[in-house]
């Protein structure tokens, strides 16, 4: 276990400051990641999903009151890393990112190819004609025809450019690709085939994944483990095929449920409530106020317990507890 | 300009049945002009090209398609935002498509609209209050009593309760999902007939949006509304429309009953559309999806005949691409626009051999 282990968090905390206060965007999140394996984070926006990847990347912005806690990668702390080391070590070299609305990252001035080109000059020395002999190289690899490698983005469509920015990301070979709504922009066909693309290349690559939607129904296209997130912190973390057949907190449970299905004819619910505000966070179970199965114990912050292989942030999970009905 | 090549079959209405008509659009084209530095003509997008349909009275619908399919086009002409190049619309029996200024100003009050993007489609230096009153200062409602009135109706109606709370905020102080009721309630205060709603949900939560279109649905159900329900995800028309059409490159490529496409899609560009629509399912992750490969055409030089033959897996030579498919009928009610489904396929095909 300890060779296949990609990445570590223990404790990681990343709080904004704002006039109201610090917002608790991540929350003391504990997260290990196995080589080759595809994670999916879900939760709904505002739940840290997005700010738990920028603080493992270190993307972050000017207002940040405290970030701290343990990444590990292949067993080296990244955070006692400076900003420069990390930046040659870490970024692009070990881990990558394609943003989200990636089809609107890219640099409107820059010719698509080398943009793509450009990590591996940067981060593997080698010249602008090797580099964009392995831009053209990925190219293929993601579908896109190898002569647009001298257009812009512009002139290029959704799907071509949201495959660029997959590009991207995976010309230095790093080991860890963190997924930030790699389709919510895109057309149904055409989100269908980057599915299909990031299927094949994680079948064809020794590199994890980590994507992060708040699509369910898309999210089960990748993931072997789910992770939902809530206000800040995991809530329930787990094997895919367990989770999408029976997911045990009861957060879990109400988002399964207000998945308008296609295929079958379950009326969907919806959760009562806001999620709460992460500046001053309920004290206990942070879903407590919207929970259905709320009780006295509730007001006690619960611990991930551990049910067969899977976590879980719940009181009616803690051993010798009847487990609830399904 | 353009000629009309019309099969006698595409002026067929969709849909037969009780209920007053509301609204009929026929042969519909809407074409926007491109110019070349400002004035040489340079081609048109043909964002709409020949779309035909009735709704009733109190009939929820689903306009699905990709963006760029002339979607938005068409619920903007519905709207009376953009002028169409040729076909009519017509409203309770009156003629719209001339557009002029008396009619519009009655039309609009008699269609609201829900947009996409909430936060976006509300004034930001606007109270509540303000933005709700907008529609009945605009249409002569003098009285600001009563005005108040209509406007804690509707917000009740949408479940902006209490309705002290809500009035003095600015959109900004409220959530995602109540800058949508609010949307919502300005649609509905002037108590239009019809509702257009483009993608009402898509940038809402999951948990949200159910709730948002159980509410349209509620309201469809208690003011008798006709609601046109444009999106681009098949899984939520389920729950709300009773037919669906299927938008491709400017023209409505299929119009059925929901129960019955949802089961049995016909066009291939339909059954492409379901099969690229995932339920959640870990089973999902083990097997790629059986998607037609490539993008929706430009709609400035669009495939000849057919627009979906350069991606469609039943292709079928000499015939997809040369001649356009009129509207076929393969049972009561359900329209598409597909060879395939020509009673006299057999003939058709010999006949192109020849």
């Amino acid at each position: 276990m300890e060779n296949n282990l990609l990445l570590k968090v223990e404790d990681l905390k990343l709080y904004f400051r704002t006039t109201k206060g610090p917002v608790q965007a991540v929350d003391d999140v504990d997260f290990i990641l196995p080589k080759h394996q595809a994670v999916v984070f879900i939760g709904e926006s505002g739940c840290g999903k997005t700010s738990f990847a920028k603080a493992i990347l270190r993307l972050l912005p000017r207002n940040v009151g405290e970030y701290s806690g343990r990444v590990y990668m292949h067993g080296a702390d990244t955070m006692l890393m400076d900003d420069e080391e990390f930046r040659h070590k870490i970024r692009w070299v070990k881990m990558s990112m394609v943003p989200q609305a990636a089809m609107n990252s890219l640099n409107p001035v820059l010719k698509v190819g080398d943009q793509v080109a450009e990590p591996v000059i940067i981060h593997q020395d080698l010249s602008k004609a090797q580099a964009l002999e392995k831009a053209k190289e990925m190219f293929k690899r993601v579908g896109v025809p190898v002569d647009f490698l001298n257009r812009y983005a512009f002139e290029l469509s959704g799907g071509m450019r949201q495959r660029v920015a997959i590009a991207m990301a995976l010309i230095t070979e790093p080991d860890l690709v963190v997924l930030d709504e790699p389709t919510s922009a895109l057309d149904l066909l055409t989100q269908a085939n980057i599915m299909n693309l990031l299927k094949r290349i994680k079948k064809e690559t020794d590199a994890s994944f980590i994507l992060i939607t708040h699509d369910i129904a898309t999210s089960s296209e990748l993931a072997d483990r789910v992770i939902v997130m809530y206000a800040g912190q995991i809530v329930e973390d787990g094997d895919a095929h367990r989770f999408f057949e029976n997911p045990l907190h009861p957060y879990s449970k109400k988002l399964m449920a207000s998945v308008p299905r296609l295929r079958e004819t379950v009326e969907p619910e919806f959760i009562i409530g806001q999620p709460p505000s992460l500046i001053d966070p309920p004290k206990g179970c942070r879903f407590a106020a919207r929970c259905p199965y709320r009780f006295e114990k509730c007001k006690q912050d619960p611990p991930l317990f551990n049910i067969k292989e899977r976590l879980v942030k719940c009181w009616l999970y803690e051993p010798g507890k009847e487990q609830i009905p399904a | 300009m353009k000629t009309k090549t019309m099969k006698p079959e595409q002026v067929v209405s969709a849909g037969k049945k009780s209920g007053d008509l509301l609204l009929s659009i026929k042969d519909l084209r809407v074409w926007f002009e491109l110019r070349r530095f400002g004035f040489g003509h340079a081609g048109y997008v043909r964002a709409v090209d020949g779309v035909t349909f009735d709704l009733r009275q109190g009939e929820a619908i689903a306009i699905v398609g990709e963006s760029g399919c002339g979607k938005s086009s068409l619920m903007k002409t519905i709207l009376g935002i953009n002028t169409p190049t040729e076909g009519t619309l017509v409203f309770e029996g009156k003629d719209i498509s001339d557009y002029n200024r008396e009619h519009l100003q009655w039309y609009r009050s008699q269609v609201g609209y829900v947009q996409q993007d909430p936060f976006g489609s509300l004034p930001p230096f606007m109270s509540i209050q303000r933005i709700l009153e907008e529609p009945l200062i605009i249409h002569g409602e003098k009285n600001a009593a009563e005005r108040l009135r209509r406007v804690r109706k509707v917000m009740e109606e949408v479940k902006l309760t209490p309705q002290e709370e809500f009035l003095p905020k600015f959109p900004h102080q409220i959530s995602g999902g109540q800058q949508q009721r609010v949307v919502i309630a300005r649609a509905m205060i002037l108590e239009p007939k019809l509702i257009v709603a483009d993608e009402p949900v898509s940038m809402l939560d999951a948990s949200v949006r159910v709730e948002i279109l159980k509410l349209l649905r509620g309201l469809q159900e208690t003011h008798n509304l006709a609601v046109i329900y444009i999106t681009h995800d098949l899984s939520t028309v389920r729950y709300f429309s009773e037919r669906i059409f299927v938008m491709y490159a400017g023209k409505l490529v299929e119009k059925a009953p929901m129960d019955r496409l949802l089961k049995q899609p016909r066009h291939p560009y339909t059954q492409a559309l379901l099969a690229a629509t995932s339920d959640p399912d870990a089973n999902n992750a083990s097997h790629y999806k059986d998607v037609p490969p490539g993008e929706p055409p430009s709609l400035v030089n669009p495939p000849k005949a057919c627009r979906f033959h350069p991606r469609c897996p039943q292709f079928m030579d000499g015939l997809c691409n040369v001649q356009d498919p009129p509207e076929f009928v393969p049972e009561p009610d359900y329209y598409t626009l597909c060879w395939l489904y020509d009673p006299n396929l057999d003939a058709t095909l010999t006949a192109i051999k020849r």
